[in-house]
């Protein structure tokens, strides 16, 4: 309960402000809930559903198969799962290392593991999800269209870059 | 927009909810669960974001956004935002409806491209962290080339919308 109160602590003096604004007739109070109440509502008209989607996601893809499948022989179809596999997971990219160490273990060539990052930094589904939400379909996928061949471009790069001394270290946290 | 997406998201939501039911009823409650959790857990950062922008905003001019961030901002423009979007660490998940108000006061699809790119795949705050897991040079040489992508699908984004 307590953790619950100080998650929301921002919101509780938002909605203090907010009123307090109303009752004393705050102009800059009552412009600013305006610009949030706009925001809030563009938010809810869609992210609950996403999340709806984005569990039932979880529950039926396999992603514990697709890691099987990634290794140094793997070609076009190495990085077309691991493109798969990173566009079902979802958090900030700092949470892809630990995956990208997981992946190495498997043997994963360095190719797939950056292709994996890139992929995971700018496809994931969720979060194509929002950016349809916010900015469009049209945005959403002309700028997948444009980021993918350069993340694979990367990973070829990098591959070169760092070649056959590459290896991901565990970090424990 | 924002009751299209509505009925574009929740057709969807709906269909996929029928289809699961149909094939596994324990699976889809599992799924439903999970989806709840995590809307729960997004949901108190994503509040914070919205009252930040909002308070950010009134105080922000629109004519100064479309100046630094708008169609004769040019160069200028997408050097901000690269740097604003490199060194940031909103998730790409909140830092949408920021891009989303950006837009609509005045900022350019290129520039807006610009940070929504270098915010996912560049990391400055985090390149310590990286570097820890793949090494100096892969973690340098994975952020600069992020970086020149980031540019380029900027000035191509800007050209086709």
């Amino acid at each position: 309960m307590k953790k619950h109160l100080k998650n929301y602590m921002w919101v509780i003096l938002f909605v203090l402000f907010s009123v307090g604004s109303y009752l004393i007739g705050f102009k800059p109070g009552l412009v600013i809930y305006s610009n949030f109440n706009e925001f809030f509502i563009e938010m809810i008209s869609f992210i609950p559903f996403l999340f709806i989607i984005i569990g039932l996601f979880d529950v039926w893809v396999p992603k514990e198969m697709l890691e099987k499948h990634v290794g140094r022989e793997s070609g076009v179809k190495g990085i077309f799962l691991v493109i798969l596999l990173a566009m079902l997971q979802a958090g900030p990219l700092y949470g892809a290392f630990p995956v990208a160490y997981v992946l190495f273990k498997k043997g994963a060539s360095v190719r797939n593991i950056f292709i994996y990052l890139g992929a995971f930094s700018s496809m994931k589904l969720p979060m194509l999800g929002i950016e349809i939400g916010y900015l469009g379909i049209k945005f959403t996928i002309l700028r997948t269209l444009i980021s993918l061949p350069l993340f694979i471009c990367i990973g070829f790069i990098m591959e070169k870059i760092v070649g056959s001394d590459f290896k991901v270290e565990e970090v424990k946290a | 927009m924002v009751f299209s997406n509505t009925f574009i998201f929740g057709l969807l939501t709906g269909m996929s909810v029928l289809i699961s039911l149909t094939l596994d009823k324990d699976k889809t409650v599992l799924g439903l669960k999970k989806g709840g959790k995590m809307l729960f857990n997004i949901l108190h950062p994503f509040l914070n974001i919205l009252i930040l922008i909002s308070i950010v905003l009134f105080f922000i001019p629109d004519p100064l956004i479309v100046h630094y961030l708008g169609a004769n901002s040019g160069w200028y423009g997408f050097g901000i935002a690269a740097f604003v979007g490199s060194i940031t660490l909103i998730p790409g998940f909140i830092s949408y409806p920021l891009a989303a108000a950006l837009l609509k006061q005045g900022a350019t699809y290129a520039v807006v491209a610009v940070f929504m790119t270098t915010m996912m795949m560049v990391g400055v705050v985090t390149l310590p962290l990286e570097i820890k897991y793949f090494g100096k040079k892969a973690a340098i040489a994975r952020n600069t080339l992020n970086l020149i992508a980031a540019i380029i699908i900027g000035i191509l984004m800007g050209w086709l919308m």
